[in-house]
Parts: structure tokens; C-alpha cells; sequence
């Protein structure tokens, strides 16, 4: 019944005052010239109610997926659906991986994701180098490239793209869509890629050279240590991209072996029952966790290329 | 800014001309591994596509495909139901692309104050990001659900089932699509907000105090210090935030598939079925060549209507 309240909670009125009491001091120390007038008060008190309705909002569908996923079928069935399962259980998760081969689907995804990673890391560095270091009409089409590319419909790209494969008998392949993956991913690490070469200073490049280092010794030696964190964060994001992918892998593999987590995962949604909510959001949920875990651990270095590769193209 | 770029002067046309002819062919071979991937299965199939809305290419047919110059484009100007899906997309993307800025922007200049639970709230911002769209769209679906949902429980709580029980949000005609729009913001705000988050770190606080000496108001410091240093950055994340809206399908295929009675049926959506339902793929092309252009202008009608806004400052 607590947990219901603090639902309600999520309204910005219901906001405990002293919560931005409590608070104020701290802010006075950060900048002295302010007072606590009343109407600073009243300002810090909105602002705190607007922060509690924001969290409210973010993480309320996510707590419900949670309590669902470990909730046993009766109280699932039940007309009052409360926030904290009262008998939690497991057995979701057992059912889950009962009804839908979810194993084998983990290992779909992880082999596209992690193949086509490595691979559109592969490819991408060194271009991303040339387009950073070098200027000229080639660099520039292809960074214009990266940008316009992000506008297509993927339906445009889709049918052609299925009707080339097909020619390669590369439709229903595994092969097929890392291809696609691999291409797909490529923008955003180029982009990406571009934006942390050109972090490394070239006057250090040069420094090496002068000191008798051939070019391949250079890059080895002086640039690709530097890039390491960002080749690293830029692998892991085109992982997770490719693991959460639907789109084309709804397109392109039609065997039920061959099927990745998230189509898979729209099976459970064809006769959907009460009594299969929990199966379903237990599985929902373990195929969050691996994209979950890798985001957060590069998540300031994505906004951080993001930006550099913005504003210095 | 001479001192800085004096170093470098002397050593590049130097060192570059003696190598250039050589330096250009390894440049040549680290492009090449990443060029010829994008050139096939991207470049390639974008022509091809454009060639295949020309034509009447069907899926499994034996005859050969036949060039019918302008037919699919006068027999899509008739569509009315493609227009309608046209129609249910603009508002789909301007009523997801519209909210998710301002509510980004709320958050984000709530995250750049010193509060208390701050933390949280980023970690929170973290997650819709980093989930696969089909986990959010299965999550939503969750909380909508007519019996075991807690929107539902939660109305009943708050005395506002005024309609009855069971409400089934995403099968009314009147409910779907705000439904879905609402999910579209939820699972779109966090990147934007981490972005908008960025762009304030980088206004200089010098600024800020300054504005502040001279007493002016928290509104004021907002429309003279921090939006002209966060325009830029605002503009940028509202187009490619409007394209990839108007683009989305993965969500509204998990939450409804089109339904109740083609309410949520995105353009998207609409050629997918097109073409990989009906097999009708030179038609599907050349509904999505219609999206490319209509997109393209309005965007051009935006960016450059606030680019004069910049220059009329």
C-alpha cells in the first residue's frame, strides 16, 4: 500500500515541503550573494516538484515491468493489480525460457551484435583517420554522407537491400545481416571515430615522426593508444545498437533458429493471455540487461563524441 | 590563433609534397574498407531503390520487372489510405518531436541545478535510452493493459474512471494514437535531454553571473544568455529528432501494429506491409521516396526559417 502511495507521489503537488528546505543551505554555501526570501523558497519547492514529476514519469513504466516480471499468474489475473508482487516468484523466468527459445535467441543476437561490432570497427578507423587528418572532396562527400544517411526511411533502403541479398543468397542468413548491421552501423562510429582522432593532437604525431618514427609506427605506437577508449566506447554502442535491433531482422531472417531476442521476443505478444504477462516481462527484462549494463558504462564518453563530432565538422 | 597554427605551417608542405603521391594512395587504402561496404549496401540500394519506385517490381514473380515511368506515383497520389497514414505520421512526429524537446529542455536545465536526487534522475535518463525499442514498446503494453495495467489501477485509485473499468488504451479509436504518442516521448526525451544537458555545460557560467549582477531574472538569463548558446545545439536535435520519429516503426509495431482500424498506422508501417506483406515493392519504394521528400522540405522550410531568425537577431 506504501508503494501505491508513492505512485501518487509522482503528482507534483503532493511534494513534502521540507524537501527543498532541507536542501537549501547547501545552496546558499555554493553562492553566497543569494538569500532564502520566501520566494526563493517557493522557487526551490517548484523545482523539486517538477524533478519528482519527471522521475516520476521516467520510472514508473520501468518499476512496472519489474513488478510484473516476478508477480505469480493469480495475482497477474487479479482485478487490483498492486505495485510490490505480494508472493514473488522466479517461475516467469522459468516459463519464459519454456515458451520461446530464448537461449538460442540470446545467442543470435550476441553473435550479430558482437561480429558486426568488431567488424564496422574494423572498417570505420582507419577511414574515420583519413577523414579527421585529410581534407579534401572526398572526406567531405563522406562526411555529408554520414549525415544525409541518417535521414532515409528504412523502408527505401529495405527493398533494394532485400532484393541485393537475395541475389547473394544472403536473405534468411545470419551472414546477411551482419553485412547489413556492419553497413548500418557505420555512420555513427565514423562519426563517432572522427570526432576522437581529431582529440589527439596531430602536433604529437608529428613530434614522433620527427623522431625517426615511421607512419605505421606512429599510428601503432602514439595515435591508437589514445584512441583507445573511444574505439572501445564506439564498439560497445554499435553492440548495443545491433542487439536491440528489430527492423531488419524482422526483415530478413525468416527461420525460427535463426531469429535475434527482440523478434523472438514479439512472439510472446501473439496470444497474449494475462497469465503470459509475467513470462513476458521477465524476458523483456533479461533482454534489457545486457544494453543496460554496456550503456552505462559508456555512456558520458557517447554524448561526449557525439558532441565533438558535431562541432567540428 | 597565428601562434598556435605557426608550428605547423613550416612542416606540412614540406613533408607533404615530398610524399603527397604516396601519402594519397594510403589514404586511398584506409577509405577503401569502409567506402566499398557503404558504396554497396548503402549508396547502392538508395539508387535502387529511387530506380525500383519507377517500376513495377513485385515480390516472387516470374514475369520481369517492367519500367512504368510515372504510374506508381499517380496511383499513390489516389491512395487515400496511404494519405491518411501520411497524415497519422505528421502527427505522430510533430506530436512526439514537439513535447519531447520541451519537456527535454525542463529536464535538462533541472539537471544543470545543484538538486538533490539529480543523480537519480540521470540514471533514469539513461535506461529508455539504452532499452531495445521492442522492450519499450512490450513495457507500455504492460502498463496499458486493460485489467493487470497500473494506468488503470492508478485512475481507479485517483477516483477518475469516469469510463469504466477495463479501458483498453491502445485498442480505442479515440485513445490509440495519444497512447503511442506518449510512449514516443517517453522513449525519445532522454537522449535529447542528455544532448540539451551538454550544450548548457558548455555556456559559459562568466555569462550567467554577469547577467545576474545586473539583475536580471531568472527568465531573462534563460532568453539572453542561455538559449542563444543553446540554439545551435536545440535546432540540430529537433530535426534529426523530427526524422527519426517520422521514420520510427519498431515501437508502434509492438504497441499496436496499426490498429484499432489503422488509427497508429505510421507510413512505416504502411509500405512494411506493402512490401513485405503484399509484395508490392516498386509501389512500397515509392511510398518511401514520397516520405524522403516530403521530410526533405520541411525540413529545408525549418532549418532555413531559423537560420534567418539567427541573422534577423
Amino acid at each position: 500500500m506504501n508503494a501505491t502511495e508513492r505512485a501518487d507521489g509522482s503528482h507534483p503537488r503532493s511534494v513534502p515541503p521540507g524537501a527543498a528546505d532541507v536542501r537549501t543551505p547547501r545552496r546558499r554555501k555554493g553562492s553566497p550573494r543569494r538569500h532564502l526570501t520566501p520566494r526563493r523558497t517557493a522557487t526551490r519547492t517548484g523545482q523539486y516538484a517538477a524533478l519528482l514529476g519527471y522521475l516520476a514519469f521516467l520510472a514508473f513504466p520501468l518499476l512496472w515491468l519489474l513488478s510484473t516480471a516476478f508477480k505469480p499468474p493469480r495475482e497477474l489475473g487479479s482485478l487490483h493489480p498492486t505495485w510490490i508482487p505480494e508472493a514473488p516468484t522466479l517461475d516467469n523466468f522459468r516459463q519464459a525460457f519454456a515458451q520461446q527459445p530464448l537461449a538460442a535467441a540470446a545467442g543470435n543476437s550476441l553473435l550479430a551484435a558482437a561480429v558486426s561490432a568488431l567488424l564496422a570497427i574494423l572498417l570505420a578507423t582507419p577511414m574515420a583517420y583519413v577523414l579527421a587528418r585529410v581534407r579534401n572532396r572526398l572526406s567531405r562527400a563522406a562526411t555529408g554522407w554520414v549525415v544525409i544517411s541518417q535521414a532515409f526511411p528504412l523502408v527505401l533502403v529495405i527493398i533494394p537491400l532485400f532484393l541485393i541479398l537475395k541475389g547473394l543468397h544472403l536473405v534468411d542468413s545470419r551472414i546477411g545481416l551482419i553485412m547489413v548491421y556492419v553497413v548500418w552501423s557505420l555512420p555513427f562510429a565514423l562519426w563517432m571515430l572522427t570526432g576522437y582522432v581529431r582529440a589527439v593532437p596531430r602536433e604529437l604525431e608529428e613530434a614522433a615522426a620527427m623522431d625517426g618514427a615511421g607512419r605505421l609506427r606512429t599510428l601503432v605506437s602514439v595515435t591508437a593508444p589514445l584512441l583507445a577508449p573511444g574505439i572501445v566506447a564506439t564498439a560497445l554502442f554499435a553492440f548495443i545498437t545491433a542487439w536491440n535491433e528489430f527492423f531488419f531482422a524482422l526483415v530478413l531472417l525468416k527461420s525460427p533458429e535463426k531469429q535475434t531476442l527482440p523478434v523472438v521476443l514479439t512472439h510472446f505478444l501473439g496470444a497474449e493471455g494475462v497469465a503470459d504477462l509475467g513470462p513476458l516481462a521477465a524476458s523483456a527484462l533479461l533482454a534489457t540487461l545486457p544494453s543496460l549494463l554496456l550503456f552505462a558504462v559508456i555512456q558520458r564518453r557517447i554524448t561526449g563524441g557525439m558532441l565533438a563530432g558535431a562541432v567540428k565538422s | 590563433m597565428t601562434l598556435a597554427t605557426a608550428p605547423r605551417r613550416p612542416t606540412a608542405p614540406v613533408a607533404g609534397r615530398a610524399t603527397r603521391p604516396r601519402r594519397d594512395l594510403g589514404a586511398w587504402f584506409l577509405v577503401l574498407p569502409a567506402l566499398l561496404p557503404i558504396l554497396v549496401l548503402s549508396v547502392g540500394p538508395l539508387l535502387y531503390g529511387i530506380g525500383l519506385s519507377f517500376t513495377d517490381a513485385q515480390s516472387g514473380r516470374t514475369q520481369a520487372t517492367r519500367f512504368v515511368g510515372l504510374l506508381n506515383f499517380s496511383d499513390l497520389f489516389q491512395d487515400s489510405l496511404f494519405w491518411d497514414s501520411f497524415r497519422i505520421g505528421l502527427i505522430w512526429a510533430f506530436g512526439v518531436t514537439v513535447p519531447q524537446f520541451l519537456l527535454a529542455l525542463g529536464l535538462a536545465l533541472l539537471l544543470h541545478l545543484d538538486l538533490r536526487l539529480r543523480w537519480l534522475a540521470r540514471a533514469l535518463a539513461i535506461i529508455p535510452w539504452a532499452m531495445p525499442e521492442v522492450v519499450v514498446g512490450i513495457m507500455w503494453r504492460l502498463v496499458y493493459h486493460p485489467d493487470a495495467g497500473i494506468l488503470n489501477e492508478t485512475l481507479r485509485d485517483l477516483g477518475l474512471s469516469g469510463t469504466g473499468d477495463g479501458r483498453d488504451w491502445l485498442s480505442g479509436l479515440a485513445t490509440a494514437l495519444p497512447a503511442v504518442i506518449v510512449v514516443g516521448v517517453w522513449a525519445g526525451m532522454p537522449q535529447t535531454t542528455v544532448t540539451l544537458l551538454a550544450g548548457l555545460q558548455n555556456v559559459p557560467i562568466e555569462l550567467h553571473e554577469a547577467a545576474s549582477m545586473d539583475g536580471a531574472g531568472a527568465w531573462r538569463r534563460f532568453r539572453t544568455v542561455t538559449w542563444p548558446a543553446l540554439r545551435p545545439i536545440a535546432l540540430a536535435v529537433t530535426a534529426l529528432n523530427f526524422i527519426w520519429n517520422f521514420n520510427s516503426f519498431a515501437l508502434v509495431f509492438v504497441l499496436t501494429d496499426g490498429g484499432p482500424g489503422g488509427r497508429t498506422r505510421l507510413p512505416m508501417l504502411f509500405a512494411y506491409e506493402e512490401a513485405f506483406r503484399y509484395g508490392q515493392f516498386g509501389y512500397a519504394a515509392t511510398m518511401g521516396l514520397a516520405m524522403v521528400a516530403v521530410i526533405s522540405v520541411l525540413l529545408a522550410l525549418y532549418l532555413v526559417g531559423r537560420l534567418k531568425g539567427d541573422d534577423d537577431r
